[in-house]
């Protein structure tokens, strides 16, 4: 492998990957690092998966930019990608009487940021459409522009089709140094070294590490960690919009909301800690977001939960996005500092760095560009003809492995041998969702290790959860040794 | 397709309900649709032996127990399909899937549910900590060890006392892991006694009651457990925590009937027993719809399941013919004190088979106490239980002829003299 690029990506997920994207369409070799054995490893894989409308953002600032960008080029990018997306619309429930002028506020604020279609919803509005609100309803700011999203099909999807169009990634890499020489950055890994024109920094939580690499214009990221409980798609239907208690300076507090797949999610919590590798979940976290669930609905169902989770936003200390040009490192491009609304702005991010970048290098646009990526195929999404005529001539389309979400043997094969494919059991969950029902893969886990080992060759003692020393098993028993 | 009766479900409820239901009439069609490879469900990772006391009068291991059953269905006709996921269930139509047939239904007389059950996962239970692997529940790791050969772990805590967690704690010290631990939260075991005494006491290994997991460690894989005493509200107590070094946590925190085909069936559910509402003939709320095994409730004893699924085998078997039930009494069977369950919910007499088996669970631990089964508010029955325990099912047993008088009600209870 030859080790110049054009540019460089550090970090794989929806930032890295949505810069990657748009960055493919120009004539340019393009490489992207990622420490993790896949893509969508961090901040983005645990998440509330909202795609916000654009009104909690200061106006003028970038993050209100890109969230109002990136949530109107959602829907587009949805359907090129084949991802999971629902606008459902969203709801700020305002439940003390006293605090009716933040609702206004926001109001005004969203109209500044240009937020379309927003109303301000009397309690009997609210309750109408929402029917299991709190019966403290004062009144609700409405968006319908707010939505859910499959968090993982979106990176995932990101970086096939950055990758087919010619993108390379590298896992299990991690950057350990960065030197500009003769005009062009080398990038260290350790056990090599990457040379590229221009570097875009996208590494989450760890941005401030790499961007503090070359500049001297010093960056401070915390850690802000979010507990989350998953409840069973048994409650679909219990609420119907993405609900939001009214913000805090910490956040957009605990929503509860649909998934886009049917389960209820809520959380999160918001806890400034040490640590940009493990978010542990705590048990006073899971505490407070079942208080702040049920604050805002009525007789929601807490007890279905079937897993709980915690995720890192990565809040760099001028709390705003950082796209830019680092100061003093021609061809260092820092995407720092994206936490919420970084979900909903990715593909906005994507677009604006690609900009400054391909202006940078003087990029020319490919003659051919292939934008569209489907996702694995789902058997039980077919109409019953087109279902019927998969399995006939793919029989492991017939083949239910995970029967929480009915996901058959040619699903899984298909996540494990597409381009980027996965290479362990979570790989396999967040491309097939395979485990991610009410058994927590209590039954299909086996038969999924199986399936990796046969399709990728190697033993079954070698299959990870998530790469690394993750091993599911220690190795033989005693009669097979 | 077509079958007279069609049984989701080929472990030791579907194959019991089958048989029964052939032998109650040789001419019916009779279809088992099972989901895994093979027939016998969890019987196949139950290596250990002590099955089949009461139906064989011997000590059988899992997978010959279940061989017992699967050994007569070719004589008597019956078939079955494997690798086939049902997807939704009617009275008079089940849809499958498989990879031969694709997409497919079965036209039938009636159904009888054999899901069987599933165990609560990690995140159901709400453990702190990080998300390494090597947290397993039992049930996964006892298939990982006996059906595919590799060793979840070395060094182990196992959190519940649930039967399958005592038993992989014997299995797991016998394959040359060391279990430090098993944490129950409750002040009492959730298993058979007989398991503790055979699987834990004859290791040495600990049985810390009243105790619980509140954090996992680990990155990649787990590297140690904390656990706490709980309080009496189940609540860990400061102070009490201890870190054991360990690369593997299993669960055996309780089972849950996997009703998710009942419930969009539209079969009324028990919410003591996550299972169907039934009477007598383990029908459920549905007519022509039956359910048995752990669909059902929890069984601690196959034996016991498959004397329950021939009841409800032959049931179904009967309904097919008849189409509807005989008019008669109908006696409802109600929780007293310290009875959490029963199973059934009621009797219509004319339809009872010699006798009435009532079984059910207690909610806490009674010592030198009675169980009562009183007709309407009558003592029938005062029978002395050294020790009753939520983690063995208890039964009564009532004659045919002794519900003659036809009381409206039957009621269970628990009390200390």
């Amino acid at each position: 492998m030859d080790n110049s690029f054009d540019v460089i990506i550090i970090g794989a997920g929806v930032t890295g990957c949505a810069v990657a994207r748009e960055l493919s369409r120009f004539d340019c070799s393009v490489l992207v690092i990622e420490k993790d054995e896949d893509v969508c490893c961090g901040t983005s894989k645990a998440n509330s998966g909202i795609v916000h409308a654009g009104y909690d953002a200061k106006p003028g600032t970038l993050k209100a930019k890109m969230n109002i960008r990136g949530n109107e080029l959602m829907p587009g990018l949805c359907q090129e990608l084949d991802i999971p997306f629902k606008q459902i619309g969203s709801l700020v429930v305002c439940t003390d009487e006293a605090n009716r002028e933040g609702i206004d506020d926001l109001y005004a604020r969203g109209i500044t940021n240009e937020v379309p279609g927003m109303k301000i919803l009397s309690a009997g509005e609210v309750k109408a459409i929402e029917p299991n609100i709190s019966d403290d309803v004062v009144c609700a700011l409405f968006a319908p522009t707010a939505g859910v999203i499959c968090p993982f099909r979106l990176n995932i999807a990101l970086a096939e089709c950055a990758a087919q169009n010619g993108v390379e990634f590298k896992f299990d890499t991690k950057v350990t140094g960065i030197r500009s020489s003769g005009g062009v950055w080398e990038v260290d890994t350790g056990d090599a070294v990457y040379i590229a024109r221009a570097v875009i920094n996208a590494a989450g939580c760890h941005a401030d590490d790499i961007h503090n690499l070359v500049s001297d214009k010093k960056l401070h990221i915390t850690p802000r960690r979010g507990d989350y409980m998953l409840l069973d798609r048994s409650l679909d239907g219990f609420v119907k919009h993405v609900i939001f208690p009214q913000p805090t300076k910490m956040g957009k507090g605990i929503l509860v909301t649909p998934t886009v797949h049917g389960n209820t999610i809520v959380g999160p919590t918001a806890v400034d800690i040490e640590s940009k590798d493990e978010a542990p979940v705590t048990a006073e976290g899971l505490v407070k977001v079942q208080e702040g669930a049920v604050k805002n609905v009525k007789g929601l169902q807490l007890k279905q939960v079937i897993t709980g989770f915690s995720g890192l936003r990565a809040h760099e200390d001028g709390g705003e996005f950082i796209l830019e040009e680092a100061d003093g490192c021609p061809g260092f491009f820092d995407c720092v500092g994206i936490e919420s609304p970084g979900l909903t702005a990715c593909p906005a991010i994507g677009e604006y760095m690609a900009s400054l970048v391909s202006e940078k290098l003087a990029l020319k646009q490919k003659d051919t560009w292939n934008g569209i990526c489907k996702d694995v195929v789902k058997p039980v999404e077919l109409p019953s003809e087109e279902r019927e005529k998969l399995i006939k001539e793919y029989p492991e389309y017939g083949r239910i492995i995970c029967r929480c979400e009915t996901i058959t043997e040619g699903e899984i094969i298909d996540a494990i041998r597409r381009p980027l494919g996965a290479k362990s059991l979570d790989g396999v969950k967040r491309r097939t969702r395979a485990g991610m029902g009410r058994c927590q893969g209590g039954f299909c886990s086996p038969r999924v290790m199986d399936i990796l080992s046969r399709e990728l060759g190697v033993a079954l003692d070698s299959i990870t959860k998530s790469g690394g020393n993750s091993k599911i098993v220690t190795g033989r028993t005693k009669d097979e040794g | 397709m077509k079958a007279d009766i069609v049984i989701v479900g080929g472990g030791p409820a579907g194959l019991a309900a089958a048989i029964a239901a052939a032998k109650e009439d040789s001419n019916l069609n009779i279809l088992i649709l099972e989901r895994d490879r093979e027939l016998g469900g969890i019987l196949n990772q139950c290596i250990h032996n002590g099955f089949g006391l009461h139906t064989f009068n011997e000590e059988l291991t899992g997978p010959e127990y279940a061989a017992r059953f699967e050994e007569q269905l070719d004589g008597l006709g019956i078939r079955y399909m494997l690798d086939t996921m049902v997807l939704d269930v009617a009275s008079s139509v089940v849809t499958a899937v498989n990879s031969k047939e694709g997409v497919f239904t079965v036209d039938c007389g009636a159904v009888v549910l054999c899901m069987g059950c599933r165990e609560r996962p990690r995140g159901a239970l709400n453990i702190p900590g990080l998300r390494p692997a090597g947290v397993f529940t039992a049930g996964t790791a006892q298939r990982l060890v006996n059906i595919e050969g590799f060793m979840p772990g070395k060094e182990v805590v196992i959190l519940g006392s649930g039967d399958i967690g005592l038993i992989m704690a014997r299995r797991m010290t016998l394959e040359g892991a060391k279990v430090k631990a098993v944490c129950e939260l409750m002040p009492y075991s959730g298993g058979l006694k007989r398991n503790i005494v055979q699987c834990l006491d004859d290791f040495d290994i600990p049985l810390l009651l009243s105790h619980t997991v509140i954090d996992i460690k680990g990155k990649e894989r787990v590297t140690s457990v904390v656990i706490a005493e709980v309080d009496e509200k189940s609540k860990p107590v400061p102070g009490t925590e201890q870190e054991i070094a360990c690369d593997t946590l299993l669960l055996s925190c309780g089972l849950i009937p996997e009703n998710e085909l009942s419930r969009s069936a539209g079969v009324k559910i028990n919410p003591a027993t996550n299972g169907p509402v039934v009477n007598e003939s383990f029908e459920t709320s549905i007519p022509g719809v039956f359910a048995c095994g752990n669909v059902l409730h929890v069984h601690d004893l196959v034996d016991y399941v498959s004397e329950e699924s021939g009841r409800a085998g032959r049931s179904a078997a009967r309904f097919v013919k008849a189409n509807k039930a005989e008019e008669g009494p109908v006696i409802n069977i109600k929780n007293g004190n310290g009875v959490r369950y029963t199973v059934p919910s009621f009797v219509r007499l004319n339809e009872l088979e010699d006798d009435l088996v009532i079984r059910f669970r207690s909610g806490n631990v009674y010592k030198d106490s009675y169980i009562n089964v009183l007709f309407d508010g009558e003592t029938k029955l005062h029978r002395r239980k050294q020790i009753i325990t939520p983690g063995e099912m208890e039964q009564v047993i009532l004659k045919k002829e002794e519900l003659s008088g036809a009381p409206s009600e039957i009621l269970i209870e628990i009390t200390e003299n």
